[in-house]
Order: C-alpha cells, then structure tokens, then sequence
C-alpha cells in the first residue's frame, strides 16, 4: 500500500506538467459546479426568503371567515407539540377588518394585535418601528408609514375605527412602521393582543395562529403534523408552499437545470482523467513492467494507478474548491444591482461544497479504474523484449 | 543426482504462429547451488530466451524449469512474482532503471516490493551495496543522471538488495570500460564466495567467460559446448 502510494506520488511529481494540466481540469469542473450550486442555492435562497422570509410559513385558522379560535392557548400546545424542532416563531394574532376614520377622510384597514413579543419572531415588528414606539397600552396603536403620509395622521394622534358590527373606538398612535410592503403599510393597523380583543370582541379567543418553521421547505410535512395534532374540523392549516406553487415549480426547474449542467461536468472530467491516465499508462509501461519483473504483484501495480487517480482527485477538489469559492464570491460582489446590493448574495454552502469535492475525487479514482485495470495485464516480458 | 538449483528439462520455446522462430530445441540443463557459471553464444542464439525462461518471465512452449526443487508449471502469477523478488537477482540486458527515482531508492526498491517500507536496516545495506559498485557518490542522483555505467551499476546493486539465491544477468558489463567490468566480476566472485550464490552470466566478453567455473555454449538454441572447470 505505502509503496504503491508513494511510487503514484512520484510519477506525478516527475511530470509536474501533465499532473498540472489534469489537477486544472479536475478543479475546473469542481468549480463550475460548485460556482453554479452556490448561485442557484443563493438564488433561491434569497427569493424564497424575500417571499416568505417575513411572513408566516404556516397559519392556523377558522374553517368559517370570521369565526375565531376560542381555546386558543391548549391549541397553541398542541401545534408546538406537533414538531417542536422545526416550528418557532409562534405567534397569535387577532384581526378584524374595521373603518378609520380621521376628520375628513375614512379608509378600510385591518387591525391586527398580538403579543408584541411574539410578533417579534415573524415580523420583527421592534425593527419596523421607524418612527415613536409600540403601544403597549390599552387603545394604544402603530400604523404604516403610507397610511400615515395618505391620512396625514402624526404621533399623538387619536384616531377612531368602526368595526363592522358598528362598534366605534378611539385610538392614539404612538408610532409608525414600514413593513417594506406598500399595501401592508396602507391597511395594517396593529396594536397589542389585549386592544384588539377588546375591540373585536372576541374574548380570549385570536383569529390565526401563525408560525415559521426552521426548514421552509418542510413547511408542508410539518403543517400536516399540525393538522393531525389540532384532530379539529373547525381549523384549517394552510402553509406558504401551497399558495406559492409558481414559484415552488420555478424553483424546482432551477434544481433540475444545474443539476443536469453538474452532471456533464462531471461526465467531462471523469472522461479527461480516464483518457490522461491511461496515456500514463503507456508512458509508465515500462517502469510497471520493472516492477513486476522484480515481483511486483499485480493488484499493488493496479494501485499505483488507482492513487494516482484519488491524489489527483483531491488536489483538483482542492484547488476547485478555492476557485468555486472566488468565483462565488466575485460574482456576488462584482455583479451588483443599481443600488450596489448583490444581484445573488454570497452563499456558501459547506455541505455541497463536500459532496461536490467527494464526487471528484470517487469519480477520479474510478476513471483511474480503466488504466488500473490494464495495468495489471501488462507482461513484464514485452518490456524486457523491446528495451 | 547433483544438487541443482536451477533446472531446465527439455525446454524448447517456439516464437510466432505463421512463421516459426525455434529460439530454444529441447534444452537440458542443471546448475550447481553456488556455481558461478557463463553463457556464451551469437547474437540470436537464444541466450536471453534461456534466462528469461529461467527468470520465470517467460514461459516455455514445451518442458518445465525446476527452481530450488520445485516445478514452477503451475504456481500462480502471484507466487511467480514472490520466487523472483525472494530468490532471484536480475541485472537485464538494458539497465531498466525507474527513473523517477535516484539511485539508493531505485536499489531498495525490490526490498519495499517484499516488505512496504525501508527500515534503517535496509537502507544501510542499500548504502553499503552501492558502495561496493563504487556508487556512494551518486547514490541521491536521479537514475537519468547518471552515466550509462553509473546506470548499469545500479542494476546490479539492485538486483543484490535482497540477497538473491540466484543471480541472472544478461551481458550485465556490455557497455562497461575494462576497469570497471573487471571490479564488477570481482566483486561477482565475492559475493558468490562469501554468500554462496549462484551466478549465471551471459557475456560475449571470452576474457569474463574464462574466469567462470564452468562455461556453456549456445548454437542455435541447443547447447553446443559445455565446460566445467
Ligand atoms: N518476441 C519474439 N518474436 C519472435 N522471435 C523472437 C522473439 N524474441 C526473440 N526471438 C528470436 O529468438 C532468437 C533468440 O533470441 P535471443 O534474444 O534469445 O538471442 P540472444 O542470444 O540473446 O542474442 P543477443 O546476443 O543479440 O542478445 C532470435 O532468432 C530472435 O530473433
Ligand atoms: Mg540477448
């Protein structure tokens, strides 16, 4: 084995060209793959966060418009039980839609309260305060910054709404949010759980329960444990990825594309390393034929090929790996949309980096198989014969 | 019956299909353990057919050869290739060096083939044997850098490392200056005396033949003279 091993490092090492040339090849193909992998990963990564990233990946709701989840906090126990490794950022929220009213104008809006500590998770609702501070009084209220600049409404401000059912209320503004969404920003009313309960009149009980979950691509099989656990006609759970299948399809045809562009690259590198080897092996016959006629056993001869195949393996996943890397990163940093921000972010993702680098180094070792293979048919006899 | 330990019984070889090239006819021929003995004959005769043959290279068309009193017909390609780096030293008509590799390297390669890696011990013997062919100066040179003679020095320090019974050697001073041919054979002839081994030598060097203890003539693959001394 040692010797083998030491003798495959050597016959590289005397033709430091050729290995070059092979270790390139090797590293180029490990780089456009792991170049490609990155971009798409950072793609869609990127997308799926800007559409889902803020936003509830998994909602708990009424199966009747209006109605409301009354026990709220023993289902709140039951969805947390139904995964409690994937689902975070629970949150319960009660909405109701309602009319504001300022001097001169009225608009329709939704009022929405939770528990501003919750609603942190989802929406990081402390951050989107870009003016004043959340209420969190009784009757204490945040709107968007659009409704704001549209009602011309300031801090300190008291508003009134009306709910459907006629209820009116006064309300006093303590802060505006931007929730970088222009119609959330126009509608939303938000204010703390007790408010809106109060207001909409609905007890204890919240009109959804929404949460994210830490894979959101999981967020399917999870919103079916959430399901079974609830075992409650009158709640329906609904999750981002049915409502996003456009996308989800996008997506998915993008796997598919690079996964294909991964796999004839490594078809070509797979057949260069076969075809350079096995002109080594020409070039080395007479070298392997030494060997054996010293006694050499056939299988360790195979070997010095076989590692030959493996070190150039690793060194091009190696050296790809450093070049993936830099072109990832170039890419992301050089490729910029109008306001200097990443067109795909920088994403590195070890995990296929490992798997991209195992691939090159099997299939390196593999495509040493064939000249391995010859390897051990060559008779000493015919290098003996032909000097 | 003498005490051989390296028979030939009826070898013939048979080169080609269409056109037949009888390189050997019917060879008989034992040697002695510990002999020191030379092959001599024209270029085509069928000299190094013999030694390959013997080397277990080769296999002849018809016969069998007999080594340490064993028939070696129908031991496996492995086991072939143990008896030569255990009990066979071959220094070839072309020096075949790895180039790849220097000097002392290329020496300990057929104990690395036996045993992995090179123990100090074994290093020190590669050292002491490259000294005995004149070569420690050179011994961290590439093989390609070295002259033809350095070159053929070091097969022959090769073909000793693992202190082989039998040592066969095609025309292994062809390309030596008188001098140094002379040291090789001297130092053949110690290595026979003083470990026992026995020496086949082909040579077309009359002066080398005449110092061999016995001297067998090759004439269009039979044996034409054989004199022991
Ligand atoms: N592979 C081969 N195919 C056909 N004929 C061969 C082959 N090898 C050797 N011969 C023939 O066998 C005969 C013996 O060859 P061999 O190499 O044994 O001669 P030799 O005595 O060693 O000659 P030299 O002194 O020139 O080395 C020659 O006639 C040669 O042409
Ligand atoms: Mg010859």
């Amino acid at each position: 084995m040692k010797l083998a091993f030491d003798i495959a490092l050597r016959f590289l090492k005397s033709s430091k060209g050729q290995t070059a040339l092979i270790v390139l090849g090797i590293a180029i193909g490990v780089s456009v793959q792991i170049f490609i992998g990155s971009l798409i990963t950072g793609l869609q990564k990127s997308l799926v966060d800007k559409t889902v990233g803020s936003a509830p990946q998994i909602t708990v709701s009424a199966k009747e418009d209006g109605d409301y989840i009354l026990d709220s906090q023993t289902e709140i126990k039951a969805i947390k039980a139904a995964n409690p490794a994937e689902i975070t950022n629970l949150v319960a929220v009660t909405q109701g839609p309602a009319i504001l009213k300022t001097t001169d104008q009225s608009t329709t809006v939704i009022l929405r309260g939770f528990a501003w500590d919750d609603a942190q998770g989802i929406y990081k609702i402390a951050d989107r305060v870009v003016k004043g501070e959340l209420g969190t009084n009784k009757n204490e209220v945040i709107i968007g910054k659009d409704l704001s600049e549209n009602l011309n409404v300031k801090i300190d401000d008291t508003i009134e709404m009306i709910t459907p059912t006629g209820k009116t209320g006064e309300f006093l503004v303590t802060g505006f949010f931007d929730l970088q969404v222009k119609s959330l920003n126009e509608s939303w009313i938000l204010t703390n759980d007790g408010t809106a309960q109060t207001f909409l009149e609905t007890g204890e009980g919240v009109s959804q329960i929404e949460m994210q979950v830490k894979d959101v691509f999981a967020a399917g099989e999870v919103a079916m444990a959430v399901e079974k656990r609830l075992n409650n006609d009158n709640l329906v759970v609904t999750n981002w990825k049915e409502e996003n299948a456009a996308l989800l399809s996008g997506l998915s045809g993008q796997t598919a594309s690079s996964l294909m562009i991964q796999v004839f690259v490594l078809i070509s590198v797979v057949l260069g390393i076969a075809s350079v080897l096995a002109i080594s092996v020409v070039q080395k016959s007479r070298q392997i034929g030494i060997l054996k006629a010293m006694g050499m056993h056939n299988p360790i001869a195979s070997l010095v090929f076989l590692f030959q195949g493996f070190l150039l393996g690793i060194l091009g996943a190696f050296v790809g790996i450093g070049l993936g890397i830099g072109l990832s990163w170039s890419f992301a940093t050089f490729v910029t949309n109008p306001d200097g921000s990443s067109l795909v972010p920088f994403y590195i993702d070890w995990y296929f980096i490992g798997i991209s680098a195992g691939i090159a180094v099997a299939a390196s070792t593999l495509a040493a198989l064939i000249p391995a293979i010859r390897v051990s048919q060559l008779d000493p006899m015919e290098v003996i014969k032909n000097g | 019956m003498d005490n051989f330990v390296v028979e030939v019984k009826g070898v013939s070889k048979v080169y080609g299909k269409a056109i037949k090239t009888v390189a050997l006819h019917e060879l008989d021929l034992g040697f002695t353990t510990g002999s020191f003995n030379a092959i001599i004959g024209e270029s085509g005769s069928g000299k190094s057919t013999l030694l390959n043959i013997i080397g277990t290279l080769d296999r002849p068309t018809k016969g069998e050869v007999i080594i340490n009193g064993v028939s070696i017909r129908n031991m496996s390609k492995r086991r072939l290739a143990d008896l030569r780096n255990e009990t066979l030293g071959f220094v070839f008509q072309f020096h075949y060096l790895l180039p790849e590799f220097t000097a002392l390297e290329n020496v300990l390669m057929p104990y690395r083939i036996a045993n992995g890696k090179a123990d100090k011990e074994s290093q020190k013997r590669a050292k002491q044997i490259l000294n005995l062919v004149g070569l420690e100066k050179v011994e961290k040179n590439l093989a390609t850098n070295m002259s033809g003679g350095q070159q053929q020095r070091t097969a022959i320090a090769r073909a000793l490392m693992n202190q082989p019974k039998i040592m066969l050697a095609d025309e292994p001073t062809g390309n030596l200056d008188s001098q140094t041919t002379d040291s090789i054979y001297q130092l053949f002839r110690k290595i026979n005396q003083e470990l026992g081994t026995t020496f086949i030598i082909i040579t077309h060097d009359r002066r080398v033949a005449e110092k061999a203890d016995r001297i067998v003539e090759i004439l269009d693959g039979r044996i034409s003279l054989d004199i022991v001394k």
